[in-house]
């Protein structure tokens, strides 16, 4: 539980409900405006998770689902923290991932694009962040793919992701992208996201720094929750 | 010029895609590969109170079922406390995933009723459901609660459904109670669409 209400979550800075050039946004859209709360117990509590939920390879994608040996691509390493946006970092959080593969097709029964399946790559992985916030896995870089939308939609090489923090109403899923692919400035789902600096925030950038020399590279990527207010003043407990 | 507050901005939501399975319940997207997937159990073994089946279709703007929604469920346990605020019922979670039967679009799960819970300025709650919905086309999670069609009298005293002006609303967040099944629907647009927060 945080120790204060959240900040107001940014509506303008996330993604409305309806950008109609995502189509499938036009009917899964509400057309009444959200009905604001202010926090209870209901949304400044949320789930925990420990140890003993996961196993320590589930962060290792290139492990996690091996039968026969590696699975193909280009080896990275993706790390970075989880912070609020009082840049605290936020400890033992629930982080989950999945991908493409690195021809750009998922291991879902409902995923019919023409690159193979990797018989050696789930797609999938999850880690809980340490005392600082920090997280990290290993995979394999997803590729880009083609989706119905327009009839020529490329998807930029991404990972879906996953986090809890620790209210619930700080709940978020968002993707990553990398840092110089070109099909960024082309995707639909992107530009759904009104204001470009939150869409540098979501590319992870290359980080030499965090390489393993001759064995994968790194991109870094961090993850900013809502902030808790400090409860400088209670509010008058028959107030507002 | 002023000095800078220096807050982060939040990290922007993106949609969770056709393919969140993969990521948060790969035994539905066609593989097994984690010892125990997170959210099958809401209420763990030990959890006192009503048992509940709750079950029911999220649709689009035309009626057409969300077949590839997928719903987070966040809850107090039968005395009204939530996991770390509260005493809850040893392996009592009260978080859980679900999704719809890929064909049909109906989804059903297992829980115990949770209680009243105290709101804000010590009025209480009446027992809900939080409800957290990502999809395709979803470009930020939705949320919302259902509570229970056999509570009215705890409903009509609710600080939140309170809020919502038009009473026909108010009902979209009201379970159909039925032996002892709840049934709520979820109408993401159109005609009875459902109530959402912006928590």
């Amino acid at each position: 539980m945080t120790t204060g209400e959240l900040y107001q979550r940014d509506r303008e800075w996330h993604p409305a409900a309806l950008t109609p050039d995502y189509k499938t946004s036009v009917l899964r859209s509400p057309r009444n405006a959200l009905l604001s709360l202010q926090n209870s117990a209901s949304e400044l509590t949320g789930p925990t998770f420990g140890e003993a939920d996961i196993d320590p390879i589930d962060n290792d994608l290139i492990r996690n689902y091996a039968q026969t040996g590696d699975p193909i691509g280009e080896r990275i390493i993706l790390h970075g923290r989880v912070l609020d946006e009082n840049a605290r970092p936020v400890p033992n959080t629930l982080v989950e991932i999945w991908q493409a593969n690195a021809g750009g097709r998922y291991r879902h029964k409902k995923d019919s694009y023409l690159a193979p399946i990797d018989p050696n790559f789930g797609g999938c992985g999850r880690t809980l962040t340490d005392a600082e916030g920090r997280y990290v896995f290993r995979t394999v870089k997803p590729g880009a793919y083609p989706w119905r939308n327009w009839v020529n939609n490329w998807r930029p090489a991404h990972i879906h992701v996953s986090v809890f923090g620790t209210a619930f109403a700080q709940r978020l899923i968002t993707q990553l992208y990398f840092e110089g692919d070109p099909l960024i400035a082309h995707c639909p789902i992107l530009k759904s996201i009104p204001d470009q600096r939150a869409i540098d925030q979501l590319i992870a950038a290359l980080d030499l720094n965090a390489t393993v020399p001759l064995d994968s590279i790194a991109y870094k990527f961090d993850i900013v929750l809502r902030g808790a207010r400090s409860t400088f003043f209670e509010s008058r407990p028959e107030g507002n | 010029m002023v000095q800078s507050l220096n807050y982060l901005k939040e990290t922007a939501s993106q949609t969770a895609g056709p393919y969140v399975h993969i990521g948060l319940a790969p035994g539905a997207a066609g593989f097994d590969i984690y010892r125990e997937e997170l959210g099958r159990d809401i209420a763990g073994p030990n959890a006192g109170g009503q048992e509940i089946t709750v079950t029911g279709t999220v649709f689009d703007g035309t009626g057409a079922p969300v077949k590839d929604v997928l719903i987070e469920v966040w809850q107090a346990n039968a005395q009204g406390s939530y996991p770390g605020m509260g005493a809850v019922e040893e392996g009592f979670r009260g978080w859980g995933r679900v999704i719809p039967d890929f064909d049909s679009g109906v989804y059903s799960f297992r829980s115990v009723k949770p209680g009243p819970v105290m709101g804000r300025n010590t009025r209480q709650m009446a027992p809900h459901l939080n409800l957290w919905l990502v999809a395709r086309g979803i470009n930020i999670g939705l949320s919302t609660r259902m509570y229970f069609g056999d509570e009215e009298a705890a409903n009509a005293k609710d600080p939140v459904l309170s809020l919502i002006e038009n009473p026909e609303r108010r009902n979209t967040l009201i379970a159909r109670k039925e032996g002892d099944t709840y049934h709520f629907d979820i109408h993401l647009q159109g005609d009875g669409e459902t109530v959402f927060f912006d928590l």
